[in-house]
């Protein structure tokens, strides 16, 4: 019992990453329809700046206190988010209206691009940090088997809880939102409604990235290595946790991502940890088989 | 009295809480023109997509007699009821091959038998002489439609890149390439002019006079309606309001008030 | 644009470039035990900062010289002199390829890297039945492509089966999987049915991984048995009782004879891909296929079962990458799991679509700038595939619909006698 709370909490703070990011996705693949493949990549990068403020004050003699890290999260947002705004802008934007496959296809070049650049910039060896966040406390102890958590849990689960209130109310109650949800209705008409349409899309791109970014800054405090080839992966698996959500809500990258975060846990715990991306992608095949509009999406009947 | 072609009894579809056909009745005779007519929103495409197997009926019958066996339709599966049932239709938004040939599009209407031919492309694909003469044969078939369809030389031009009259006129063409019994025309006159209309009008005229098979049509063009078809149903709101011949159904006084009198004050 | 419009623009854009450059390129963490050091390089920061400044006033300043209203798209004229274009080409082509390790240029660097870009034709080719023609989109190929080579190693080394054996089997076995994975997913639409497959390749990879005691894991199959000439092994000295290629023929050994046997080995697999597809096209499945892509609802309208027809494409697309697999695997000798990576399933897709969706000769240009490319920036390795990358967004940028454009006809009206029931 005391192991399966220990694996539930942490897959609880995996799971609330892995939402993080599937919100881009679900966001991006809700207004334009196109799965953002190098939004992985994005995430990656917001690991790298952490690594990289972090070192720098380092190397300044300044310690990591509670007000630095915060500050290096809000640091690394607005970097990140011009990330999704540039790859938007380059690769992107200049397909719209191309036929379905170019947008993914310039994707998957500029994941391949970004990964590599990074690489070439950073060099390919992991990249270690200090621990910021040390700490934690034994939550319950029976037959010497201790349930620890760790501050740094708490933090990225709050904090992820916090984020989706907001964001919910960015999408329900200002006139970014509006705009976004009209986009995403029909963007011709909203177009003629006097939105602008590429601003909103740019909008999206830069949301969906700054809280990549906040995941990124995360990771990097939480494990305290980083590769340049971690957003391969992530980004898979938080399009899982979208697809698993239902894609094109917000509610749903969250809870597919908590969901996932979850089954991989056990999996890893229970059964075999070398098959975990195995479980979730079988995962994701079994969602789309017998759901394909996942846990919150709406339904899609085909139009004749 | 001959068994109709197709009987459809009692066929209600209901999506969620929306009730799209509400318990509708009637039936349709071979060599006949039955015409479906009804306000936006009656019913009448849903009703067709029943018909041709893209829903599934939430209950009902729809009983198809050919050849002297009866196929229950809303129990096949869509490419079933055009395979073995022989129900072809066109769309209400013209859904040809655009990037493809006017002649590949009618090849493709016969693929069932050109594959059967091909020896599920096993002999095809060494160049079997009966496959070519199976393409020969069907090549000639697919010349005669364009030919009656006036577009004989447009055989070689892209679907796509047709004139929009000529795009109806080839998707009709195409749902006959597959030697329906039942021929179901969704709006076939819609965004024609008045000639390409009445052009229309002979078309479906000759095409009973010479295949003899069913053809079930929804319009909203009365000239259409009126002057080609044998009887017309009326739906409104999912139910089938009136039927009978056009002159007894343009007298029906539910029919006016729900149907032609608006579009009368309309026009 | 005025200039001053413009210096802003460009000024913006330099502004972008210096908040995307200045901690990543600027600053650099390097490697000093266990405390990461730093090095900074803002010099680069500035260069990267003034080309885009430059670039983006260059391209505004072009912009405005160049005239504008819609690209004009030609469509008709040209169709009847591209079928014999099309067929100039493809004879020379194959001309050029079978005389290529003859050619006074040609050494064992030339004819190995053309016998890449040839494996890569074939798999653009068996890629290109499902995406070019069916309108799949398949971003797991390379699982096709490992069952192939893993068929191959296992049957060749445990039941000392020929690879002329091999071949027909390893391809049943890529299309038993393509069936395996497909029948599920295929009524997936467009972007799912591409994460699918790419999950579907992905877990072929662990398991290839994790399944040690069949597939050796991380470490792959070693000493894969070499293909022979008609029994004629290409060794210096072969075993006792069998003959060698060059004492059969009376020839001085040279590891070129294997070489240039390979080359041609996979440059006859390659046409005889390419004849296949290219008949399947003409033929009635190969047009269903084409129609799904352009309509599925029609299609189903005209009687055509969506599921049997996509499953076809794609069992026949993954027997070829099955055929290229075994190729690939006797031709290394060894493979692992390393070889069939995401980025390989990328590769191919590029090559298939920057080729142009479903046109044969597209593919084999793309084949060969996709190998070529990597081979031209060899020197600066670390390079290789941010190029790679960055060319893959360019070009899609610059032509979505790919090298050539084009489509030929299955079938011609005028090609037919008019005489109604008259046979060919």
């Amino acid at each position: 019992m005391e192991y399966f709370l220990q694996q539930a909490i942490n897959g609880l703070t995996l799971g609330a990453i892995y939402g993080l990011i599937a919100i881009g996705y679900t966001m991006v693949y809700g207004i334009i329809g196109m799965i953002n493949f190098a939004h992985g990549e994005v995430f990656m990068i917001g690991s790298f700046l952490t690594v990289i403020f972090i070192t720098v004050l380092g190397s300044l003699g300044i310690h990591p206190t509670f007000t630095i890290i915060a500050l290096v999260l809000l640091l690394v947002i607005p970097f990140t988010g011009v990330w999704g705004w540039s790859i938007e802008r380059a690769a992107y934007r200049p397909l719209r209206g191309s036929f379905r496959l170019a947008p993914l296809i310039s994707a998957i070049g500029m994941s391949i691009f970004l990964q590599n650049l990074v690489q070439f910039l950073q060099g390919a060896r992991n990249k270690p940090i200090p621990v910021v966040v040390p700490g934690g406390f034994t939550l319950v102890e029976s037959d010497g088997f201790p349930v620890q958590v760790r501050w740094l849990q708490i933090v990225i689960v709050v904090m992820t809880v916090a984020l989706m209130i907001g964001l919910t109310t960015l999408i329900h109650r200002t006139r970014f939102g509006r705009a976004q949800r009209a986009c995403e209705q029909d963007m011709k008409m909203a177009m003629l409604l006097g939105i602008d349409v590429n601003r909103t899309i740019s909008a999206t791109f830069v949301l969906g990235a700054g809280l990549a970014g906040i995941a990124g800054v995360m990771v990097a405090y939480y494990y305290n290595v980083v590769n340049f080839y971690d957003g391969f992966l992530a980004g898979l698996k938080a399009f899982t946790a979208a697809v698993l959500g239902g894609i094109g809500s917000v509610p749903g990258a969250m809870l597919g991502g908590l969901l996932l975060g979850l089954i991989e846990a056990m999996w890893s715990a229970y059964f075999s940890i070398e098959y975990k991306d195995f479980a979730a992608f079988s995962i994701l095949v079994l969602v789309l088989i017998f759901r394909p509009t996942g846990i919150l999406g709406r339904p899609e009947i085909e139009k004749v | 009295m001959s068994e109709p072609l197709l009987s459809v009894r009692n066929l209600t579809m209901r999506f969620g809480g929306l009730t799209a056909v509400d318990d509708v009745s009637f039936d349709a005779d071979q060599g006949a023109i039955t015409a479906v007519i009804g306000p936006n929103g009656a019913g009448k495409t849903t009703l067709f997509n029943c018909l041709t197997g893209f829903y599934r009926p939430s209950s009902g019958a729809l009983h198809l007699q050919a050849a002297g066996h009866v196929h229950r339709l809303e129990r096949m599966q869509g490419h079933r009821i055009a395979r073995r049932a022989r129900v072809a239709r066109t769309f209400q938004n013209i859904r040809l091959f655009p990037g493809m040939t006017a002649l590949e599009n009618l090849l493709i209407a016969q693929h069932n038998d050109l594959m059967r031919a091909s020896g599920f492309t096993f002999l095809g694909i060494f160049g079997w002489p009966g496959y070519r003469r199976a393409e020969a044969a069907a090549v000639e078939k697919a010349r005669y439609w364009l030919a009656r369809m006036g577009m004989e030389e447009r055989g070689d031009d892209l679907a796509g890149q047709l004139p929009y009259g000529a795009q109806r006129r080839l998707e009709i063409a195409r749902a006959m390439c597959t030697e329906p019994v039942l021929l179901c025309l969704d709006e076939p006159a819609a965004g024609l002019n008045p000639r390409e209309s009445a052009e229309l009008n002979q078309i479906l005229l000759l095409i009973r006079r010479e295949h003899g098979c069913g053809i079930l049509l929804i319009e909203h063009d009365m000239s259409v309606v009126m002057g080609i078809s044998d009887r017309v149903v009326v739906l409104e709101y999912g139910r089938k309001i009136a039927e009978g011949t056009p002159a007894e159904v343009s007298r029906d006084p539910n029919v006016i008030r729900a149907y032609l009198g608006e579009e009368e004050s309309a026009a | 644009m005025t200039v001053p419009a413009m210096l802003r623009d460009a000024g913006l854009a330099a502004l972008v470039a210096l908040a995307l450059a200045l901690p990543v390129v600027g600053i650099r963490t390097v490697d000093t035990g266990a405390v990461l050091g730093l090095d900074y390089r803002f010099g680069w920061v500035a260069i990267a900062v003034g080309i885009v400044f430059g670039g983006r006033l260059t391209a505004l300043l072009l912009y405005d010289r160049l005239p504008r209203g819609p690209r004009r798209i030609r469509t008709k004229g040209l169709a009847g002199r591209s079928r014999t274009l099309v067929r100039y080409a493809a004879v020379a082509f194959i001309v050029f390829a079978a005389a290529l390790p003859q050619l006074p240029f040609s050494d064992r660097y030339v004819v190995d890297t053309a016998t890449q870009v040839l494996i890569y034709v074939m798999l653009g080719w068996g890629l290109n039945v499902v995406v070019g023609l069916a309108g799949l989109l398949d971003l797991g190929y390379v699982a096709f492509y490992a069952v192939g080579a893993y068929s191959y190693a296992l049957l060749a080394k445990n039941f000392g089966l020929s690879f002329w054996e091999c071949l027909p089997l390893a391809g049943a076995f890529a299309a038993f999987f393509g069936i395996l994975l497909g029948f599920p997913v295929l009524r997936l639409r467009g972007d799912y049915l591409a994460i699918v497959t790419l999950g579907f390749g992905e877990m072929i990879r662990i398991l290839l991984i994790n399944w040690t005691t069949l597939t050796g894991g991380p470490n792959g199959l070693t000493s894969i048995p070499r293909p022979d000439f008609f029994g004629l092994a290409f060794t210096r000295s072969p075993a006792a009782g069998e003959t060698a290629f060059h004492e059969f023929f009376g020839l001085a050994f040279s590891t070129q004879h294997r070489i240039t046997f390979l080359y041609y080995l996979i440059l006859i697999l390659a046409l005889v891909t390419g004849w296949a597809v290219e008949r399947m096209r003409r033929l009635p499945v190969g047009r269903a296929w084409e129609a799904l892509r352009e309509d599925e609802i029609a299609c189903q309208s005209l009687g055509i079962n969506r599921t049997t027809t996509k499953l076809t494409a794609f069992a026949i697309g993954a027997s070829f990458g099955g055929f290229a697999g075994s190729f690939f695997a006797t031709r290394q000798g060894f493979i692992s799991p390393e070889s069939f990576t995401f980025i390989e399933s990328a590769t191919i897709l590029a090559i298939v679509v920057l080729g142009g969706m479903g046109s044969q000769v597209g593919v084999v240009l793309a084949a060969t700038v996709l190998v070529l490319l990597p081979e031209v920036f060899r020197d600066l390795a670390h390079y290789r595939m941010m190029v790679f990358g960055l060319a893959m967004v360019l070009i899609m940028v610059w032509r979505p619909t790919g090298f050539v454009t084009q489509r030929t006809p299955t079938v011609r009206l005028s090609d037919f006698t008019p005489d109604p029931g008259a046979a060919r």
